[in-house]
């Protein structure tokens, strides 16, 4: 459901539009036309079938440049991020939840973070923060996950648990303060008190100014974090756009049954 | 093989003028150790690719180029860089050489303690020449390796450490070889051999640094040969630290005998050079022993590093780790081989081999090599050798967070770096080997103070 915004005036009401966006990896398409807008404060939640192209558009919007974008255009507040590095687009507020965290050894979480908040508020002109005062930064964010501050002095996702290591991606979201975060399927492997944990902390980060694509496999997901508008993605396109009650009628029937409607009128 | 020949020929010709001259002083045993070493170096040559131990090492530049003996130099080390290379401060014990003599005006032993031997070979051979001489040339092989041989034939000076039994000697000993060019006008490549004899007894302790240092850009060569007979439950921690000129050559043989409970470790780390040979030979000639190898190698431009690892499990029980890294740049190339060999008695042998290379270029080169010969049933070997790139997901991830691609290619060669640095104990020398990394890595600066990264 459309939620009424405080915040009209604000230039970036429009956070993130995808418009017919194609993105192919070795001649291999995988997105075939996306279109998705998404304002300043709305949750929305991209389900569909494995191999449907979700972390693929993840990975697209974050930078990743194994994927080629051969058509269409992706505006993050208004500015094309096409060519921007992903350092960029994380200096202007995007941020992507791995579904599978890399573990970089050696590299200590403590240190990676810090570089990452300093990059991050050095470009929003913000002062950098020393060693002292970024653990006084992040004591707050840790709770917002529950986050053992052991965890802290450990290289980077190195011998975390699953769990461990969808919590320290939420950390790090807690920590960076983005406007757009895309948590790819944060939730998979997730036992239920886990998912609590990450479901609260993104609740906990809801705002006005900050919006959410959530992309997930379950609609277990969504009975915690309830999206404003769930999409469903098939072979590389939006097929349907509904609000939260779309998530409970895929539970039910299932992706074919909304594939089979929509075939006709999408060729 | 005529060319060989007449390679060989020049330093035949050599000794025979300073057999008379320069190499007859000390013991009379000396004297005839250099020229049975001598007659071994004509039989057998420089080693050529077709010799399997040097299948990858091309040595025909050092065996082509005319060097001559080292001269005692004229030029002074100014006090900035000794004080520089010596880790003023750190109160280590040092004997400095230039150019392979001993220069005992930069040398510093006064605060050792006095059961302890720390001298020049030349003054060894004069006042305990009997001990010397039981050890000298008996462990590094000099029948069968021709830059022993050679070294064995030429060596001008070098060290003698000796610990006696008990003894725990508090501060690291420092042996520091400076290269500088023969003389000022001249830039005549030279060739030095430095020896270093380490004799230590039972249950003794010393930390033990060499520190190779070429000042300028010159051509020369350091043929270095180090003997070391670790006595039983005695532990020594062996470090080198390569900072030749880029246009130097550099091989080297480290000789380690352990006697029985005895625990050594070496670590060497190798920056400069171009072609550069690093010989670790361990016996581990008692039960009970454990013996730790690693290493660091930085090649970029054409510099080429060749660490030859061979670890001989004699006796049962001992246990043995080979643990070196590298990161490649530009042309680099880089030759690991690391040999175990189980004894048909060394039953409960454990012994662990990994090489990991990071290419920085697609031009560097690696030939990785681990090898496991082994006769006993019982016994637990492992080996791993990993040759890669920078991981791009680690880059990626890196990146969406803010990171910049340069300073994100920094940090994950400093991680992979940083692993083999922790296994450098003395804090001043991990300083000066990480800062020297640091220097190399765009944005190093960043990390500057870290430890560990944590």
């Amino acid at each position: 459901m459309p939620r009424s915004f405080k915040n009209e005036k604000d230039p970036w009401i429009q956070m993130l539009e995808i418009k017919n966006l194609h993105a192919c990896v070795e001649d291999n398409e995988i997105l075939k036309g996306v279109n998705l807008t998404i304002k300043a404060g709305e949750v929305h939640s991209i389900m569909g079938p494995n191999g449907s192209g979700k972390s693929t558009l993840a990975q697209v919007l974050a930078g990743r440049d194994t994927y080629e974008v051969t058509q269409g255009e992706i505006l993050f507040k208004g500015k094309n991020i096409l060519d921007m590095e992903p350092n960029e687009r994380a200096c202007e507020g995007m941020f992507l939840a791995f579904q599978y965290p890399v573990e970089i050894p050696g590299v200590g979480t403590a240190y990676f973070l810090r570089a990452a908040l300093n990059a991050v508020r050095k470009h929003r002109g913000q002062e950098e923060l020393d060693a002292a005062d970024f653990l006084e930064y992040v004591k707050d964010k840790m709770s917002v996950v529950d986050m053992d501050a052991k965890l802290l002095q450990r290289s980077v996702n190195e011998g975390f648990s699953g769990g461990e290591k969808k919590r320290s991606e939420i950390f790090q979201m807690a920590v960076l303060e983005p406007s757009m975060a895309i948590l790819d399927e944060t939730d998979s492997g997730l036992d239920i008190d886990a998912l609590k944990i990450v479901a609260d902390g993104v609740n906990s980060m809801r705002n006005p100014e900050r919006s959410f694509l959530v992309i997930t496999h379950y609609q277990r997901l969504l009975n915690y974090i309830v999206p404003d508008y769930v999409h469903v993605l098939i072979d590389g396109r939006i097929v349907r756009s509904g609000g939260k009650e779309l998530a409970l009628e895929l539970e039910e029937k299932g992706y074919s049954h909304i594939n089979a409607p929509m075939a006709g009128s999408t060729a | 093989m005529i060319e060989l020949m007449q390679e060989q020929d020049t330093y035949s010709a050599v000794f025979a003028r300073m057999e008379t001259e320069t190499l007859d002083g000390g013991p009379e045993a000396l004297l005839s150790l250099r020229k049975d070493a001598m007659q071994h170096f004509e039989e057998l040559g420089f080693p050529t690719t077709k010799d399997e131990q040097w299948l990858y090492t091309n040595v025909s530049a050092i065996a082509k180029t005319t060097f001559c003996p080292a001269t005692r130099p004229d030029v002074a080390v100014d006090a900035a860089t000794l004080e520089r290379e010596s880790f003023a401060g750190c109160g280590f014990h040092r004997l400095v050489f230039v150019n392979g003599f001993f220069a005992s005006e930069l040398s510093d032993t006064t605060e050792l303690d006095d059961k302890v031997t720390v001298i020049s070979l030349t003054d060894a051979l004069k006042q305990q020449p009997d001990t010397v001489m039981a050890h000298l040339a008996q462990y590094a092989d000099y029948k069968t390796h021709a830059f022993a041989a050679l070294n064995t034939a030429f060596m001008e000076d070098g060290a003698f450490i000796h610990v006696p039994k008990g003894v725990v000697v508090d501060k690291p000993i420092q042996l520091l070889f400076i290269t500088v060019p023969n003389n000022e006008t001249s830039n005549e490549p030279i060739v030095v051999h430095p020896r270093v004899l380490i004799i230590t007894g039972e249950s003794s302790q010393v930390t033990v640094l060499e520190s190779y240092v070429g000042l300028g850009e010159q051509v020369y060569f350091t043929n270095a040969v180090t003997e070391i007979a670790l006595g039983e439950n005695a532990v020594i921690d062996h470090y080198k630290v390569q900072r030749e000129s880029t246009k130097a050559y550099h091989i080297a043989t480290m000789q380690l005998n352990q006697q029985r409970a005895s625990n050594g470790a070496s670590h060497v780390t190798s920056l400069g050079g171009d072609i550069v040979r690093n010989n670790i030979n361990v016996v581990l000639d008692g039960e009970g022993c454990n013996c730790n190898l690693s290493g660091l190698y930085i090649p970029r431009g054409k510099q080429h590093v060749d660490n030859h690892l061979l670890v001989d499990h004699a006796k049962a029980h001992c246990d043995s780790r080979e643990f070196f890294k590298g990161i490649l740049d530009d042309d680099a190339h880089a030759v690991f081989t690391g040999k175990i060999i189980v004894r048909k008695d060394a039953q409960k042998t454990d012994g662990k081999q990994t090489n990991r290379n990071l290419l920085l270029s697609d031009s560097a080169r690696v030939d990785t090599n681990p090898q496991l010969e082994i006769f006993a049933n019982d016994v637990k070997c492992t080996h791993g050798a990993t040759i890669g790139q920078l991981d791009d997901d680690a880059l990626f991830y890196l990146k969406t967070r803010g990171i910049e691609t340069e300073a994100a290619r920094s940090l994950l060669i400093y991680a992979f770096a940083s692993e083999i640095l922790d296994e450098i104990k003395i804090e001043a020398v991990r300083e000066q080997v990480n800062n020297i990394l640091l220097d190399r890595l765009p944005q190093g600066d960043r990390f500057r103070g870290f430890k560990g990264l944590q």
